[in-house]
């Protein structure tokens, strides 16, 4: 009877020997990669010792420096509110010189390679670059998020614009309305929703990388941070780490209530 | 005949635009407090431009010699630290993921302990995470791999949890009713409805990983990363550009490729 039905139905569920194959090269790579970078059993085992006697010495985190720490963590915050305040001023008009339904060619091009290279280099990059130009300081990490502020901003706001309708645009022409009140009041309603949403979360993200454009000498936390590992000072270390990741739990809370406010 | 009293129209009510302008309010105290009180040198803004000019005439003409013979072989570890790390990752995110499915694990308590695990993992940034596993496991790819994973784990774990707890419970309640054993549902009833999820997060993590595997070596954590470091340290900054220049290339590249296969199989 069951191997009837076995001959009649076949298996319940048929092996999928494409999934199988996926899985089977993806160990393969790994096997390879592993030994390509030197990565091995023995390294990291003996790295698991190490890590034991480093989390030993983070406890337990010493707050004692108190006054240094809530000073840093000042001007992070400051580097990330103004950071966003001017990257969200500046990327409301690139956004709109890069939309390709509204400009034409010879003016989306240039500002579309503005807004990739925004976007492909991690933000210590700009902020290395930033550190040479206007020397060490929280400057340099503003002028590094702005960048980074327009790269993410512009490029979720262009394509919320090419996605508009037209409709009210051709309207507002054949009515003879100059381009900036096309602007105002044919585009910017369709697309402003998204981009407050798409401003607030880069707040959050200006607040995250803010903590870390310090450790290349841009200002805030990540200079401390940095000086704290290389003096091997790791109860400071966890005391720091403890409250940047409370300052990161804030910053998301916020921007939820922010969401809601704006839904 | 008198007309109809005209009615007003609103688009929101009044707390609702009270709150609007309370967000708005807000943000203005908070950057007109922080242009006050952070320590910015105006002059070093006034410079800048020079600098930058000197900058890049420094950078000009690019040392493309350079490529075969420092660059090219950090790249490679630089994309093998990024797609190892990412495997990593997925193999660390899928029971964390599981455990953080509310519609799965029924535990509040382990729920909430796979939310802190994935929280702590998207807040201290790739930077910090490379240091601390280069104090760890010494300067390298090992350091970096690791940290890679450890980085990526907060944002493949949370989106497939999230896959996890849309899934149609249909098929699970057929499985179930079968009696077909705890791994057999996951295997059969959760995992075909949120794979194409998981994939797609999968490759949107790795083209991330692409970016952020060639700056952690900045700290030590090998890639290519490390080689800039020692290109920034010597001044050679006709280095620095091709450098720069392979970077934006190899990431430009992975962008493409993720899209091509995103394309493809979604």
């Amino acid at each position: 009877m069951t191997a009837d039905t076995a001959k009649n139905f076949g298996p319940a569920f048929k092996t999928n020997w494409w999934a199988r194959a996926g899985w089977l090269a993806a160990f393969l790579y790994a096997a390879y990669a592993a030994n390509y970078l030197d990565v091995s059993w023995i390294r990291f085992l003996r790295g698991l010792g190490n890590g034991a006697e480093f989390l030993a010495e983070m406890v337990p985190p010493n707050f004692s420096r108190w006054q240094l720490l809530s000073a840093n963590l000042m001007e992070t915050v400051e580097i990330a509110i103004i950071a966003s305040a001017f990257g969200i001023l500046f990327s409301l008009p690139v956004g709109l010189l890069a939309a390709r339904n509204l400009m034409p060619l010879w003016i989306t091009w240039p500002f579309r390679t503005f807004i990739a290279l925004c976007r492909s280099f991690h933000p210590v990059i700009f902020a290395i670059l930033f550190v040479k130009a206007v020397g060490f300081g929280p400057l340099a990490g503003i002028l590094t998020l702005i960048f980074a502020s327009i790269g993410f901003i512009g490029k979720l706001f262009t394509e919320a614009i090419e996605e508009i309708s037209l409709k009210p645009l051709e309207a507002l022409r054949a009515s003879g309305a100059p381009f900036m009140s096309v602007i105002i009041y044919a585009v910017l309603p369709q697309v402003l929703n998204r981009f407050i949403g798409f401003s607030s979360y880069q707040l959050d993200a200006n607040l995250r990388n803010s903590t870390m454009v310090g450790i290349v000498g841009a200002g805030g936390i990540g200079g401390t941070l940095f000086a704290a590992f290389q003096r091997f000072d790791y109860d400071f270390l966890a005391a720091i780490l403890i409250s940047i990741i409370a300052l990161v739990m804030l910053s998301e809370f916020i921007s939820t209530r922010i969401k809601k406010v704006f839904q | 005949m008198s007309p109809a009293p005209l009615r007003k129209w609103e688009r929101f009510t009044f707390s609702e635009r009270l709150a609007r302008f309370a967000v708005f309010l807000g943000f203005a105290v908070a950057l007109s407090i922080s242009l006050r009180s952070v320590q910015i040198i105006p002059e070093f803004l006034y410079d800048a431009p020079t600098q930058v000019a000197d900058l890049f005439s420094r950078m000009w003409p690019m040392d493309f010699a350079y490529y075969p013979a420092g660059i090219h072989d950090a790249m490679m570890e630089t994309l093998h630290i990024a797609t190892l790390g990412t495997l990593l990752a997925i193999v660390m995110a899928i029971p964390i993921g599981i455990l953080g499915a509310n519609n799965i694990v029924h535990f509040p308590l382990l729920n909430w302990l796979s939310k802190l695990i994935l929280v702590s993992s998207r807040s201290v940034n790739s930077l910090v995470w490379a240091l601390l596993f280069v104090a760890v496991f010494g300067p390298g790819p090992l350091a970096g791999t690791v940290c890679i994973g450890f980085r990526s784990i907060g944002f493949v774990g949370k989106l497939f949890a999230e896959a996890l707890e849309e899934v149609d419970p249909g098929p699970i309640e057929a499985l179930t009713a079968s009696g077909a054993p705890w791994f057999s549902v996951f295997l059969k009833g959760y995992w075909p409805q949120a794979a194409p999820a998981f994939w797609g997060v999968f490759l949107f993590r790795w083209d991330i990983n692409v970016r952020e595997s060639a700056v952690i070596g900045l700290v030590g954590a090998g890639g290519i990363g490390m080689v800039l470091d020692t290109a920034l340290n010597l001044f050679f900054w006709n280095r620095v550009s091709v450098i720069l220049l392979s970077i934006f290339v190899v990431v430009i590249l992975a962008e493409l490729f993720v899209t091509a296969i995103r394309k493809r199989i979604i």
